[in-house]
This record gives C-alpha cells, sequence and structure tokens, in this order.
C-alpha cells in the first residue's frame, strides 16, 4: 500500500528562505569560528601526529623470540598452510640444516619469509602456531621501494618482532587444567 | 593612430587578464580553505616547492597556508594527459571550452577597478553601453555550457547543459530586470558615472536593496555557483556538461566558472557598493595622486574579495535547489519582484521631479 506522508505547506517565513539562511549562516560560522580560533579540528595530520594503535590491532605478522633470545618457531610450516592469500614461504631445516637453538624443539626455519604486499592481516598464521611464534603486531605503515624489499626474511621478521616472554601456551593450558579440575562435575 | 593609447591599453589588459587569473587560482584555493574551515579541517597545507623550507618562518607559513597549492594544481592540469574520449563531436567538444572562458574574460572589460592613475582612467574600456555589453557577453556564456553538454555526446553532459540553458536563461531575465531601477536612479548606463553618482549620493545599496538581493541569487544562478549548480550537480549528473573533459580543457571551464564569479563581483560592487570609492578618508573623488590611485584600486579589490568570500561561503551554506523550485524562485518570485521594484522606482522618481 502506498504511504502518503504529510508535507506541512511552508508558511509564509518559511518561503523566503529567511530562516533557512540565518541557520546556515550559523552553522557555518560556528564550525569556521571553532576550527579556526579555538584550532578544533577533526582532521589527524598524519606523518606528525600518529593514532594510537588499539591493543586488539592486527598489524604486520613478526616472527619472535624467547626471553633468552631464542628463535621460537620450530618451522612446523602450520602457518604456511592455513595462510590464506599464501604470504608465507618456509624453508625447513632438512636433514643437514641447522638444529634448533633451543631446547625443547627439534629444528627451527632455515628461511621463513612474509611477503606483506600479499598479506591481508588475518591473523590466522597467530591463531594456527602451536608455539606463539608468530604475532600480528601494531606496524600499520610498511613501506618500500620494490616489490623485493617488501618481502621480509627470517632475520628482518626476528628483529622486528621483538622478544614475548615465556611460552603462554602451557601457562594458559595449566590454567584451563586447573579450571577443569575445578569444575563441579555432576554425576 | 594613437600609439598611447594602444600601449595603455595592452599593458592594462596584460594586467587585468594576469590579476584575474591570479584571482582564480587563489579563490580556488580559498574554495579549499574556507570549506575546511567550516567541515572542521584543515585543507591543503603540504605542497611547496622543495626551496619554501629553506626560507626562514616565512616559508612554512606559506606552506601551511597552502600558498603553493595553485601552482600544484596548475602544473597537474597543464601535464595532464589530453584526452578525447571516443564518440565526441569533436570541433565542438574543442569549441567548448574556448566558448565558455572567452566571455568570462571579456566582461571584466569595462569594470572600472580604479580612478585614474597618472592621466590614465583604471578601466580597460570606458564603454557608454557598459552594463549592456556586459549583460550581451553574459548571457554568451551559456552557449559554451551548451556545447559542452552537447558535445559530449553522452547524457549527463547533455543533461547538464539542457539544465544550464532553462536556467541562465531564466534568471538572466531576473538579472536584467533588476539592474532596471539602478539605471533609472542614475540616468546612464556607464559604468564610470554609476560609480561617479554614489559617490555624491550614497551607495546604491541603500537606494534599491530589492535590485541588489535580486541581482546577487541571479549572479548566483548565472555563475552556477551552489545553491544554484544544476548544471554541474555531481550527485545527480555525475560531472555534468563537463564529465567527459579532462586536462586543461577541464580546467577552461574551470577558470570560466571562477572568472564568472570574478566578473559578478565585481558587478556588484560597481553596481551597489561604490565601485573604487568610500565615502570618507576623501576616497571619494578620482585620484589626484599616484597613491591615491593605488589606494582606490585596493579599496576595490577588498571590495571584490568580500563578495568572492560571500560566493564561496555560500557554497558550504546551503544544499542544491531543486530544479522546479529553481525556476519557481526565478520565474514566480523574482521576475514578478523586479518587475514591482522598477515601478515602485519609476513612481518614486516621477514623484520628485
Ligand atoms: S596474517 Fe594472514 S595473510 Fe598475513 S601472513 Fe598471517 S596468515 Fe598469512
Ligand atoms: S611460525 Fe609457528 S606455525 Fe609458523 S612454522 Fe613457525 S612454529 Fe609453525
Amino acid at each position: 500500500m502506498a504511504i502518503t506522508v504529510d508535507r506541512k505547506p511552508l508558511t509564509f517565513w518559511e518561503k523566503l528562505y529567511l530562516p533557512a539562511i540565518i541557520g546556515g549562516i550559523k552553522v557555518t560560522t560556528k564550525h569556521a569560528w571553532n576550527t579556526l580560533i579555538k584550532g578544533k579540528v577533526v582532521t589527524m595530520e598524519y606523518p606528525e601526529q600518529k593514532w594510537t594503535v588499539p591493543d586488539h590491532y592486527r598489524g604486520a605478522p613478526y616472527l619472535v623470540k624467547d626471553q633468552e633470545g631464542h628463535t621460537k618457531c620450530v618451522s612446523c610450516q602450520l602457518c604456511e598452510f592455513v595462510c590464506p592469500p599464501k604470504a608465507i614461504r618456509i624453508t625447513p631445516p632438512g636433514d643437514t640444516g641447522a638444529k634448533a637453538d633451543r631446547t625443547n624443539a627439534e629444528k627451527m626455519p632455515a628461511e621463513f619469509e612474509i611477503n606483506m604486499l600479499r598479506c591481508i592481516y588475518c591473523g590466522f598464521c597467530q591463531e594456527v602456531c602451536p608455539e606463539e611464534a608468530i604475532f600480528l603486531q601494531k606496524d600499520y605503515s610498511l613501506v618500500g621501494t620494490s616489490r623485493a624489499e617488501m618481502i621480509y626474511n627470517k632475520e628482518k621478521l626476528l628483529s622486528l618482532g621483538g622478544e614475548v616472554g615465556g611460552i603462554q601456551k602451557w601457562k594458559n593450558k595449566l590454567e584451563e587444567a586447573k579450571a577443569q579440575e575445578n569444575f563441579p562435575v555432576k554425576l | 593612430m594613437d600609439w598611447n593609447f594602444i600601449i595603455f591599453s595592452l599593458v592594462k589588459l596584460a594586467i587585468i587578464v594576469g590579476v584575474v587569473q591570479g584571482l582564480v587560482a587563489y579563490s580556488v584555493l580559498a574554495e579549499r580553505k574556507i570549506s575546511a574551515w567550516i567541515q572542521d579541517r584543515v585543507g591543503p597545507n603540504r605542497c611547496a616547492p622543495p626551496f619554501a623550507k629553506y626560507i626562514p618562518v616565512l616559508g612554512p607559513l606559506l606552506t601551511r597556508w597552502g600558498m603553493f597549492q595553485p601552482l600544484a594544481d596548475g602544473l597537474k592540469f597543464m601535464f595532464k594527459e589530453d584526452f578525447t574520449p571516443a564518440g565526441v563531436k569533436k570541433i565542438y567538444f574543442f569549441l567548448a571550452p574556448a566558448v565558455a572562458v572567452i566571455p568570462a574574460m571579456l566582461t571584466v572589460a569595462v569594470i572600472p577597478f580604479g580612478s585614474v592613475m597618472g592621466n590614465q582612467k583604471m578601466v580597460l574600456a570606458d564603454l557608454n553601453v557598459g552594463i549592456l555589453y556586459t549583460f550581451g557577453i553574459v548571457s554568451m556564456g551559456v552557449y559554451g555550457i551548451v556545447l559542452a553538454g552537447y558535445a559530449a555526446n553522452s547524457k549527463y553532459p547533455m543533461f547538464g547543459g539542457i539544465r544550464s540553458s532553462a536556467q541562465m536563461i531564466s534568471y538572466e531575465i531576473s538579472m536584467g530586470m533588476s539592474v532596471i531601477p539602478v539605471l533609472l536612479i542614475v540616468g546612464n548606463l556607464n559604468l564610470s558615472h554609476i560609480i561617479g553618482w554614489q559617490a555624491t549620493n550614497g551607495w546604491m545599496v541603500l537606494y534599491s536593496p530589492i535590485s541588489f538581493i535580486i541581482f546577487m541569487v541571479a549572479s548566483f544562478a548565472e555563475t552556477n555557483r551552489t545553491p544554484f549548480d544544476l548544471p554541474e550537480a555531481e550527485t545527480e549528473l555525475v560531472g555534468g556538461y563537463h564529465t567527459e573533459y579532462g586536462s586543461m580543457k577541464f580546467a577552461l571551464f574551470f577558470l570560466a566558472e571562477y572568472s564568472n564569479m570574478v566578473s559578478s563581483s565585481a558587478m556588484m560592487v560597481t553596481l551597489f557598493f561604490g565601485g573604487w570609492t568610500l565615502p570618507f578618508w576623501g576616497l571619494d573623488h578620482p585620484a589626484n595622486s599616484i597613491g591615491m590611485g593605488i589606494a582606490h584600486i585596493l579599496v576595490f579589490m577588498a571590495k571584490m574579495l568580500f563578495f568572492m568570500v560571500v560566493f564561496i561561503w555560500v557554497r558550504w551554506m546551503f544544499p542544491r535547489f531543486r530544479y522546479d523550485q529553481l525556476m519557481d524562485l526565478g520565474w514566480r518570485r523574482f521576475l514578478p519582484l523586479a518587475l514591482v521594484n522598477i515601478l515602485i522606482t519609476a513612481l518614486w522618481l516621477w514623484m520628485r521631479s
């Protein structure tokens, strides 16, 4: 059914467009005054002023080291497998390659490359990693002058990633286990 | 042949064209800055040639104000590829920008932008029929737009062209009618005489405020500025009559629009706000020294810039009129009002005499 919207005919005063003109002048001068005199602008002048990145932000994925500066990644290649745009390429050490530089691990990648031009910052790699070795960090403005430069290798990723103390995984597991023990099981 | 006249005219011509072009360039900047302020933004503040940062204080300040932006805009237009879309009517397509820009530049010729300097009158052509000339030229401006709309051979520019022809013709009538009271009061078509009359009797806007209002609204419509920018309504017509244009040809339409703004402001100042005169500091009679001559030009420029700012300001104040509202306003409100205005002025003059 068609709905008819009642439109009130304009009064004589409104037909002169004067209220609209006065209103327009008021609004525009108020805003111009606020920006010019009070300096209230909404523009963020980007390279000088930077945005505070929220904690849950998903920026560029980097590899992290443990508290002793050892590589946490064990070259399981799960992230390579899960990465939707295939941005990650891992070269495993093979039989002859270097052994892991930390205890509790068998191997570490010989090479680990992330193509930052392909990465879509989905966070799957962080989610899938069993060793908590890769994290999406807060970098959002990655700049390079060539495509090759935008493929970050293991060394670069590790140096950009920094350290993450302890392996949280075991702590989380412990808490989970405790929570299960305390769980009031109904029989 | 009077060589003196030719040389001085050429010099004045060069200066006027230069000043108008400069005004156009910087009114684009003003447009961007004022719109930014009204919308809580900062506007262009980055663009600068590499040497600007070595000038202490002034360099960064000018950059901050965007003073180099018009240069960059100009360069951008010049170096863009001059693309001709397939299917356009070539001759008209090339002709239209010229037809739009030439009348826009021509109107400035009759406007007295100052009194005298030395023994030169500060007007390019001191015509006896100054106002008639202006209206004649201004009404030619519509052809550029209609031609552009037709030449583009595509429907949205066509709509733009059609709308502008209807709009401009309607408002030209109100505009022409609105200045008749002015002419009745002064009794002369020469713009210099109109200014002279205002210098002795006070500004015309006090005698005929309705004329001024109609003239101002009509000049908004004539220059295709909001709230009457129907020919280039982006939201409805993509880009209006210049949709298919790019690079320098598009820039010429831009130039035409802003030159029209300059000449409309100049006309308003001349007809209603006393031109280069000010009622105090002895600025109301033709200058007898170079300094006073310059002061007159500055007064004129200041008044004109005020109206330019009004033009720009209004653009960020109002939404666009609907087409029928536009026609209604032109034919059913302003035209009768202008006619009544003429009648009343005539009666008033008749009673006084
Ligand atoms: S964030 Fe997503 S796209 Fe980027 S590397 Fe990780 S899995 Fe691949
Ligand atoms: S980063 Fe994590 S998921 Fe990827 S290979 Fe290394 S350990 Fe495996």
